[in-house]
């Protein structure tokens, strides 16, 4: 056991089949601490992969590692993980306060400690209100909340969220993404999976896509766009004199296209070569066309996302 | 006792008590636990309405010892093979298999509990909500077969007659079969989906126990329960082949060793489902 691995998920070579279906195929992933989006369309292989790393299902091939624990030791794997599923079942008959509290019973707190840690996490899921209400009668929203509270009420160390933020209203999800954040930066594995992307880009360190039960990319998201060479990178060109600086471009032979912004304050560029391209930058701004800013427009999740799976797919 | 796995045990029993006592799908079992009791109730109001209008010759003339007989017939044709067998298969096999359905069972399964916990935890759960309906139908059942007679012979027959030993060795005959079925239907439903049809096969298996060899009768719950069932049916002559198969019991064993060979069939069937559900996976989708 070392220091490196007992920070990092680990998926080694690991294929789900359901029978004759794939689920995920030789996934291959180091997870770091931080915010982590599981981002792809229906059926890419997202819940399969979060249901493998807690254990509910077993990889037909390959080996899981959390924190160097293996998922077939629940008795261990859940004093540190928390799982919000995106299963919309509870125990009968109890509300959501109970439904927290029998939760941490079951890790064999006392009754005081599991009555102060269910509340704690209650509030922070915002449900105190609520909390003797029967479970079975919250809204999706509601129901979503305390999931969350299920997850968050032992202080995991790796927190698994599956699609977390669906049914919350805005002020609702502003401040779940701000308990995501700080968890993150308490040294804490945020592992997540949205059909949101703007979301997953502002909240996410790291994003996984998927396709088809594969990893087709993982990282950094602008270092992923980075790697898709085939696509050439677009940049948006803010300055005084757009037409001067485009007929520059025009003699530049990385350059693919480039197109007069609609309000004819800028340019959008289109380069096959973003290291030329920043380079040629360096000696047009000592030119004098004013340049005011430069900024890449398709480094985000979701034009990565459009260029590796395709816009025509929608995401959940 | 604070050991953490008992905690635990004692967490998972809460819960599940909660949901088998009170679980409107679980009335039934209570009907099924209840039938006998009407129907000894129904036999004392008779009895006493009769005793009332100083007719004799209807319920109640019988004997204690007599009606003892009708104790039994009712005991082992009835309330084992049928109340408490089927009453144990609603139980024990929606320990698992009902939550698979209700889609809730990831609850437990996402809690750092060892899943042989889990089962045994589950397993007392419906075995302490089993032995209390069925117990309460046999201790009212008793009740009710008594209540129409006067003080001198229940006296005599509880103190002088092994009464009150055959009472005891009734709830014991109870528990026994609880725990019995209740760890065989707690397999099944780690196993089948459809509960129909390992009910049907342990059924069968349980009627054919006496033509079955020496070795296989062994691997059963019946054999040991009808052996430790204080009081023999006497084989009537006129009585159905079907039946008189039912209620015979070839080669009864010592009652030591009836108790001893169910808890011993118990632990393996419970040792073998801890290998099941360590492997069980959440697929809820293909239930």
């Amino acid at each position: 056991m070392n220091e490196a691995s007992e920070q990092l998920i680990v998926f080694d070579n690991v294929s789900k089949f359901y029978g004759e279906i794939l689920g995920v195929n030789r996934v291959n992933l180091t997870i770091t601490p931080g915010i982590t989006s599981l981002v792809g369309p229906n059926g890419s292989g997202k819940t399969t992969l979060m249901n493998l790393m807690t254990g509910l299902i077993r990889p037909t091939r390959g080996q899981i590692s959390i924190l160097d624990m293996t998922p077939d030791e629940p008795e261990k794997l859940f004093r540190v993980v928390g799982y919000s599923s995106q299963f919309d079942s509870f125990p009968r008959g109890l509300s959501g306060y109970e439904f927290v509290y029998s939760y941490l019973l079951l890790f064999g707190f006392d009754r005081a400690q599991a009555d102060e840690f269910a509340w704690r996490a209650i509030d922070r899921a915002g449900l105190r209100d609520a909390a003797h209400r029967k479970v079975g009668g919250y809204s999706k929203g509601m129901r979503q909340r305390i999931r969350l509270a299920q997850a968050i009420a032992h202080n995991p160390r790796v927190l698994v969220l599956d699609e977390p933020l669906n049914g919350l209203d805005p002020l609702v999800r502003a401040e779940t993404i701000a308990l995501f954040r700080s968890f993150a930066s308490d040294g804490c594995h945020v592992i997540l999976s949205s059909h949101v992307l703007h979301e997953v880009d502002i909240i996410s360190d790291q994003v996984i896509l998927m396709s088809a039960g594969y990893v087709v990319a993982e990282g950094n998201i602008q270092s992923v766009r980075s790697e898709i060479e085939d696509q050439p990178m677009q940049i948006l060109i803010r300055c005084q004199r757009p037409s001067e600086l485009a007929s520059r471009f025009f003699e530049q032979e990385h350059i693919v296209e480039v197109r007069l912004h609609h309000d004819r304050r800028g340019l959008l560029v289109k380069t096959s070569s973003p290291g030329r391209f920043y380079r040629s930058m360096n000696q047009l701004a000592r030119s004098g066309v004013g340049i005011e800013s430069v900024a890449p427009v398709d480094d985000d999740v979701n034009s990565v996302y459009e260029y590796l799976i395709g816009g025509e797919e929608s995401t959940r | 006792m604070n050991k953490l796995w008992w905690t635990q045990i004692r967490a998972i029993i809460r819960l599940e008590i909660r949901k088998t006592f009170f679980a409107k799908r679980g009335l039934w079992i209570y009907l099924l636990a209840l039938a006998p009791v009407a129907l000894f109730t129904m036999h004392t109001i008779v009895a006493l309405r009769m005793q009332h209008m100083g007719r004799s010759g209807g319920p109640g003339s019988e004997g204690i010892g007599q009606m003892n007989f009708v104790f039994a017939g009712v005991f082992q044709f009835f309330f084992l093979r049928l109340a408490i067998f089927f009453g144990c298969l609603g139980i024990f096999m929606n320990l698992f298999r009902g939550e698979m359905l209700d889609k809730s069972l990831h609850f437990y399964l996402l809690a750092p509990v060892r899943r042989e916990v889990l089962l045994v935890g589950k397993y007392l759960a419906g075995l302490l909500a089993a032995i209390v309906i069925f117990s309460t139908s046999t201790a009212l059942q008793i009740v009710m077969l008594l209540a129409p007679y006067d003080s001198p012979a229940i006296s005599h027959f509880l103190y002088q007659s092994h009464g009150l030993e055959q009472i005891v060795a009734y709830l014991g005959v109870t528990v026994l079969a609880c725990i019995g079925y209740g760890s065989v239907f707690l397999a099944a439903g780690l196993l089948f989906r459809n509960p129909i049809i390992p009910a049907a096969c342990v059924l069968i298996w349980e009627a054919a126990n006496p033509v079955l060899p020496s070795v296989l009768k062994k691997i059963s719950v019946i054999y040991y329960l009808k052996s430790l069932c204080p009081v023999n049916i006497p084989l009537d002559p006129g009585m159905p082949p079907l039946i008189a198969l039912l209620v015979s019991n070839a080669e009864p064993v010592a009652g030591y060793l009836a108790v001893l060979g169910l808890l011993v069939l118990a632990v393996v069937i419970l040792a073998a489902s801890m290998k099941r559900v360590r492997r069980l996976e959440i697929n809820y989708t293909t239930e």
